[in-house]
C-alpha cells in the first residue's frame, strides 16, 4: 500500500494517518522500533545524508533544541539512508544526544513508507513528522532538500499536541 | 511556519536609534565561521546606513558544535553588564580563532572588565538570557547562524554589504 514507486516529489503521509511502525538499527548492535516509543510524542526527522557542512546543519540544530523537546515530553530520532557506522561517526563528531536510525537495508524502505523517499537521488527527503503518544501523525512537513527547516514547526506542533492531546482533531 | 521573533526587549543589545526606519536583528554564534564572515559586512552596512538602522544582536550558540560558543556568549553578556557589549562583541568576532577561556580572560582585562563579573557569567549568571535568545530564535525560524531578520521578517538572501544595504534601504522606504 505504501510502496511509493512514483518519482519525486514524494507524497508525505499526512496528519490523521497512523504512523507506520518500523524497526531500524540505531547502533551497530541495537535496533529501535517506533512502537517502543509509544506513550510519548515522537519527532521523526528524515534527512538526506550525514555530514552536511553548514553552521547549524539540521541535526546539530535539532540537537541544540533537544532539551526543549524533552521538556515537552517528546522523543526525537533522525533517519537517513546512511549506514550505522557512518551515523556513529557523525553522531560522535556532532555530539548528538538522540538516535540516528539507518534506513539502509532495504534501502530507504522506511522513508518510502512515509512517502518521503527520493528514488532519483536515492535518499530521504528533508521531512519532519510529529507523532502523538497514540502513534498518529499530527503534523508533517517536507522541506526543499537544500533548506534546513529549523525547529519552529515542530515546536508549534508539540504546543498544539499539548493543548489538544487527543487525536480527534488531528486532520487539518 | 511562523517566522516571528520576540519583539525588542530591555535586555537586547541594540546599536542605533529607536527612531531608525529599519531594524536588523542578527542571531549569531561567536564561534561560527559564517558569522565571522558576516561580521565585517554588517559593520559596513551599519556605517552605510548610519542613523537609519537599528542593529540588534541575539545569542544563538550551537554549544555542541562550537566548544567555545557558550563561554563567548557569557563573556559578551558580562561585558554588557559593564556597558561594553559592542566592544566585546567586536573583539570576539575579530579573534574567532582564540576563544578559549584564557583568551577570554585576557580580552576581559583588555576591556577593563571586573574579573568577578566574568567569573559570575562563566558560572551561568546570564544563561537564562542566552537560552531565551536561543529559543526565541528557534521559534521564529532561525535554522542556523547567522540568521538575519529585517523588521522582524526572516531574511534569506545574500549577506554581503552591498546587497544588504539595498535590501535595508528598500525596507526603510516601505516603512517611511
Amino acid at each position: 500500500m505504501q510502496d511509493m514507486t512514483v518519482p519525486a516529489p514524494a507524497t508525505a503521509l499526512q496528519p490523521g494517518v497512523t504512523a507506520p511502525d518500523f524497526t531500524l538499527p540505531a547502533t551497530p548492535d541495537q535496533a529501535l522500533s517506533l512502537s517502543e516509543m509509544k506513550g510519548h510524542p515522537v519527532i521523526l526527522a528524515f534527512y538526506p545524508a550525514d555530514w552536511s557542512p553548514v553552521c547549524g546543519d539540521e541535526m546539530s540544530l535539532l540537537n541544540a533544541v533537544l532539551p526543549e523537546f524533552h521538556k515537552m515530553g517528546a522523543q526525537l530520532v533522525g533517519i537517513s539512508t546512511d549506514g550505522v557506522w557512518c551515523h556513529a561517526a557523525f553522531a560522535a563528531e556532532r555530539k548528538l544526544h538522540f538516535p540516528l536510525l539507518a534506513d539502509f537495508e532495504p534501502k530507504g524502505e522506511t522513508a518510502r513508507r512515509y512517502g518521503v523517499y527520493r528514488p532519483v537521488e536515492g535518499v530521504a527527503d528533508r521531512a519532519l513528522f510529529v507523532i502523538d503518544a497514540q502513534g498518529v501523525i499530527r503534523w508533517s512537513y517536507v522541506s526543499p532538500l537544500g533548506i534546513n527547516p529549523g525547529a519552529d514547526g515542530i515546536l508549534e506542533a508539540l504546543d498544539k499536541l499539548a493543548a489538544h492531546p487527543r487525536a480527534e482533531g488531528a486532520a487539518a | 511556519m511562523t517566522r516571528l521573533i520576540p519583539p525588542l526587549a530591555g535586555d537586547d543589545h541594540v546599536a542605533g536609534p529607536a527612531t531608525a526606519a529599519v531594524t536588523l536583528v542578527e542571531y549569531g554564534d561567536y564561534q561560527c565561521p559564517y558569522c565571522g564572515e558576516a561580521y565585517p559586512e554588517l559593520k559596513v552596512v551599519q556605517r552605510a546606513m548610519g542613523h537609519g538602522l537599528r542593529f540588534v544582536f541575539r545569542n544563538f550558540p550551537l554549544v555542541e558544535v562550537h566548544a567555545h560558543a557558550m563561554r563567548a556568549a557569557q563573556f559578551a553578556e558580562a561585558a554588557a553588564e559593564a556597558g561594553r557589549f559592542w566592544e566585546a562583541h567586536d573583539l570576539l568576532y575579530e579573534n574567532q580563532d582564540a576563544l578559549d577561556d584564557q583568551s577570554l580572560l585576557a580580552y576581559g582585562q583588555h576591556l577593563g572588565l571586573d574579573r568577578a563579573l566574568l567569573m559570575a557569567a562563566f558560572e551561568g549568571r546570564h544563561d537564562d538570557k542566552i537560552q531565551r535568545d536561543f529559543l526565541g530564535g528557534v521559534r521564529g525560524g532561525v535554522n542556523g547562524t547567522p540568521s538575519l531578520f529585517i523588521n522582524g521578517l526572516l531574511y534569506e538572501g545574500p549577506r554581503d554589504a552591498a546587497n544588504l544595504v539595498v535590501i535595508l534601504r528598500q525596507a526603510a522606504s516601505v516603512r517611511a
